[in-house]
């Protein structure tokens, strides 16, 4: 086999997979998706050439990563995280109505699309409620909305934006929760790491790109099968599920991110997860 | 051999580890900026200013 490695920066992440699929023994092909253009008329073999034959999508940009998985997919390359993963994970609207379908306890959310449908569904939600970007990660433009003066605020100043997506209103109930959230690592049909993750002391976010700390979360029989069923709702693959802990309902997903960062989480784990993830993709090319 | 470049920032002068990859990011310790790394071989390091944050960028 070959295995392809489809990147727009090498992070810390890139580098652990790319070390241990040299220490494997793989033919790794990098590929730097900043430098190349794609003939979407190109035969198979062609793109494994240069691709792979089995592809770990890796690019912090969602919609660089989509867009490559999709030509190389409809020739028939397989693609970690296939790109119907991809395009649900990386549209918090699409996870959450996936979440709704599988049954998947998750905070209550409401979709609008003016000033007046946002305005409505937060006094529904009541405050505190958060609005969050379609698109988008690290907790960024991730916004609490306090009280009615805060939420009108900040929808109109997302009405100013330019881009379509900024003006379609995804607000959710704040859940009452401890300073912290579960972030899970999920490959293939295995979880291979959980952990909590507090937020810092100057920010309501846990998110580690934000400074976070981390400790490891004792999974059990319930939580397990959560997370597991959650992974099957996205389409599987390798996955980062993010759930908190309600004082009110329990553990509920909020989040499913399908290029997963996991330094934080490779702090504290026994297991490599770098690895896991490229013996996944091993076993993926087989098939 | 310690691999440097120059910041054109600011004109310090950058020290890249010797386990950097192409593709990798390297922030000057003087000015903060983010070069991203393009080249390394035996004598010559390039580098070019880094993407700015994309509004889709993430996990
Ligand atoms: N409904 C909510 N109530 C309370 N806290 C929330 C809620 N939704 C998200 N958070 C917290 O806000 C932070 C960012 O949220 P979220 O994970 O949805 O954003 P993100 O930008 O997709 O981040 P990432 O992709 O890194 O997980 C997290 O710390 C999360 O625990
Ligand atoms: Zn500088």
């Amino acid at each position: 086999m070959t295995l392809g490695l489809v990147y727009d920066r090498i992070r810390v992440e890139e580098k652990e997979l790319i070390e241990s699929a040299k220490s494997r023994g793989i033919d790794l092909k990098l590929v730097d998706t900043k430098q190349e253009y794609i003939d979407i008329h190109d035969e198979k073999e062609k793109l494994e050439e240069k691709y792979g034959t089995t592809v770990l999508i890796r690019c912090v940009s969602y919609f660089r990563g989509f867009s490559v998985g999709a030509c190389l997919e409809n020739k028939g390359i397989k693609v970690i995280n296939n790109t119907k993963v991809l395009q649900i994970c990386g549209n918090k609207l699409l996870t959450s109505l996936a979440l709704v379908k599988a049954k998947i306890p998750t905070p209550k959310t409401m979709v609008s699309f003016s000033l007046e449908g946002a305005l409505e569904s937060s006094e529904k939600l009541g405050y505190p409620s958060v609005l969050k970007p379609l698109i988008g990660s690290w907790g960024r433009m991730v916004v609490p909305l306090k009280d009615r003066d805060i939420a009108k605020a900040m929808i109109e100043m997302r009405e100013e934006m330019s881009n379509p997506l900024d003006k379609i209103y995804y607000i959710q109930e704040y859940v009452d929760r401890p300073p912290r959230d579960i972030r899970c690592i999920v490959v293939g049909d295995e979880i291979v790491s959980a952990i909590y993750r507090y937020s810092p002391p100057d920010d309501w976010r846990t998110n580690v790109a934000r400074g976070g700390t981390v400790e490891p979360y004792p999974v059990n029989d319930e939580f397990e099968d959560l997370i597991l069923r959650t992974s099957k709702a996205v389409g599987g693959g390798v996955l980062g599920v993010d759930a908190m802990e309600s004082k009110e309902h329990g553990i509920l997903i909020h989040e499913i991110n399908s290029t997963v960062e996991f330094r934080g989480a490779a702090s504290v784990s026994k297991c490599n997860i770098a690895d896991e993830i490229i013996k996944y993709a091993l076993k993926l090319d087989r098939r | 051999m310690v691999k440097k470049a120059l910041c054109e920032e600011c004109g310090n002068e950058i020290i890249i580890p010797d386990d950097s990859l192409v593709g990798e990011i390297i922030t000057c310790s003087t000015c903060g900026i983010d070069y991203e790394l393009v080249k390394v071989e035996e004598s010559r390091v390039e580098l070019k200013e880094a993407e700015a944050v994309g509004e889709d960028w993430g996990e």
